[in-house]
């Protein structure tokens, strides 16, 4: 028997987008009736806890719990903002624009959904300005969910309503990380806000706002439709429901498989993904995007879900594993992603804006052969000093996250660098 | 005149949308750069007014922005993608062949007018690395043979 895929029934990849009739015969905007028809916004919410459904856009927050933190109405009559981040821009990830291409009324119905658990008045998909045949087939799936009454004023007679705006962004990585994506919407330089307060109590102009990411959203019609033990009992391990995995880099078959969430690691990578490409060997990999720690090929027999990913010191991040072989430079990829980083720093607080480019350079020298003796105890320096509690947000964190696992396993990679001054790739 | 008569309505009317005339300012800097190319800097002193911003504000946002545009740019826009996956799979390989071909260097726009080739953080389309979008069409897996017939098809559209 094979796995329940919810999140992908009916998608091809780059195939034709799945329109307004086939999402209802496929069960679509089922669970938006059943949700506004008889359940209270405190029921779904509680669905949701139960459910054990955790962001997929890297944190990992439980998403229920996050919901539960906004205020109640209690006579409020102010804007509420349930916002769908589709900024997707972690180097490596490429899950989400699968899913809004594929499926746009499946993220439509999880925005008012959410909407409705928070009681948001407003649903924003915020999508980045290169994903063009994602936001076309969604702006065409949100004119066909309007006509048919699914937004607007007084949905499907429930007295629900929400306004429903999709916003495309002008670049910058920096628009995926919460608050900055809400500065970004209120017309501004998106830098990060101070936190607390959070956006649930404090978002979008001052007003409670929740911010989720795109794939979390997709799975939250599934689990309305089907309760939280069924979902809960999609999951191999812990944690719950299905995931979007992908692999890339030099596998077989690069691409994004549905899988239950905590399949083993080695089964995505070889059965998947086709496993290394002939004459090459996994040398370790990135599981989550790049901002997340190597693992080894001793991790992969080991489940990818939360928990597990985890305890050996990374992220499951987006989900996204980028597979470095043996015939690759890791001093020239990790030059490659803090470049990256560098470069898309918002430059809102000191640590971030200048390390990076320290960071930076001091790669590019040791990777064209100009490495000295210090050099790489600068390093260790930055990814000690750019960690956790030292910068804003969690964008130099996470460029140092694979930096000083770098440091850790291709240490002597390295030092031949430093030592031969060149590379030996 | 920034904009004709006609773009003006339909500039005014997604105005009315927003929340707020400051909110718009990224999408009214799009509106214009869909329309001219570019936002040159008497469409920056007539947005200021128009959505009472100062300029400098105005331009501390446009400048933040990388696909806001406010220098002139080729007809077409290459965006190639450089970020991890896409190095590991040869993207600096086939960024030679685009040098060569274009006679440019990242960040320039080909002397004819024809194209700028600009960097994007990585563009979603990791499985079909290394990959580029030109104006808006995402392609991929790339090779030398590719980026000649995606260029190729440019060049012949534009003589039609």
């Amino acid at each position: 028997m094979t796995a329940p895929t919810p999140l992908t029934a009916g998608i091809i990849p780059n195939g034709p987008v799945i329109s307004l009739p086939e999402y209802e015969e496929m069960g679509g905007y089922q669970a938006l009736r059943k949700a506004l028809g008889g359940m209270s916004p405190s029921e779904v919410i509680e669905t949701v806890k139960a459910s054990g459904l955790r962001g997929r856009g890297g944190a990992g927050f439980p998403t229920g719990l996050k919901w539960s933190f906004v205020p109640e109405r209690n006579g409020d009559t102010g804007h509420r903002y349930l916002v769908a981040n589709g900024d997707e821009m972690e180097p490596g990830t490429f899950k989400d624009r699968l899913l809004i291409e594929g499926n746009p009324h499946q993220l439509i119905e999880g925005v008012l959904l959410a909407a409705y658990a928070m009681e948001a008045d407003f649903g924003y998909v915020f999508i980045r300005w290169a994903y063009r045949d994602a936001f076309l087939r969604l702006r065409h799936a949100a004119a066909e969910a309007h006509g048919a009454g699914y937004w607007g004023h007084d949905i499907l007679g429930s007295g629900f309503n929400l306004e429903f705006h999709v916003n495309v962004s002008a670049g910058r990585y920096m628009c995926g990380e919460e608050t900055a994506l809400l500065t970004s919407l209120q017309g501004g330089r998106a830098n990060p806000r101070t936190k607390p307060p959070f956006p649930p109590v404090v978002g979008l102009y001052g007003r409670p706002s929740v911010v989720q990411n795109i794939e979390t959203l997709c799975n939250v019609p599934h689990i309305i439709a089907n309760g939280a033990d069924w979902y809960r009992e999609l999951g191999l391990t812990e944690d719950a429901g299905t995931k979007l995995y992908g692999v890339s880099g030099k596998v077989k078959n690069p691409g994004l498989f549905e899988l239950p969430m905590g399949t083993p690691i080695r089964e995505i990578v070889e059965e998947h993904a086709g496993g290394m490409r002939d004459g090459l060997k996994l040398r370790a990999f990135l599981p989550g995007g790049a901002s997340t720690r190597f693992m080894l090929p001793e991790h992969l027999d080991m489940p990818m879900d939360f928990g597990h990913v985890e305890a050996a010191g990374s992220r499951i991040g987006t989900g996204t594993m980028i597979i470095l072989d043996d015939r690759t430079c890791p001093v020239g990829m990790l030059h490659n992603m803090e470049h990256f980083f560098a470069q898309e720093s918002c430059g809102w607080c000191t640590p971030c804006r200048e390390g990076l480019p320290w960071v930076e350079k001091t790669l590019a020298a040791i990777e064209n052969g100009d490495g000295r003796e210090g050099d790489l105890e600068i390093l260790e320096r930055h990814a000690k000093m750019l960690g956790p509690g030292y910068t804003f947000c969690a964008l130099a964190p996470g460029a140092v996250d694979p930096l000083a696992s770098a440091l850790e396993h291709f240490r002597d990679d390295f030092e031949t660098h430093i030592r031969d001054g060149k590379c030996p790739y | 005149m920034v904009l004709t008569p006609d773009e003006l309505a339909l500039f005014d009317h997604g105005l009315s949308l927003e929340e707020n005339p400051r909110s718009a300012c990224v999408a009214a800097m799009k509106f214009i750069q869909d329309r001219r190319g570019w936002v040159n800097d008497e469409a920056m002193e007539w947005l200021s007014v128009k959505l009472d911003m100062p300029l400098a504000d105005l331009e501390s946002v446009a400048t933040f922005y990388s696909l806001i545009f406010r220098k002139p740019v080729g007809r077409h826009v290459i965006l190639m993608c450089d970020s991890v996956s896409c190095w590991i799979m040869g993207c600096e390989t086939v960024a030679d062949h685009l040098r060569r071909r274009l006679g440019i260097d990242l960040g320039e726009t080909t002397p004819d007018g024809l194209f700028t080739w600009l960097t994007i953080p990585c563009l979603g389309a990791c499985d079909m690395a290394p990959a580029m979008m030109v104006d808006e069409v995402l392609c991929g897996p790339l090779t030398p043979e590719l980026i000649d017939k995606v260029l190729d098809a440019c060049v012949a559209a534009d003589s039609l």
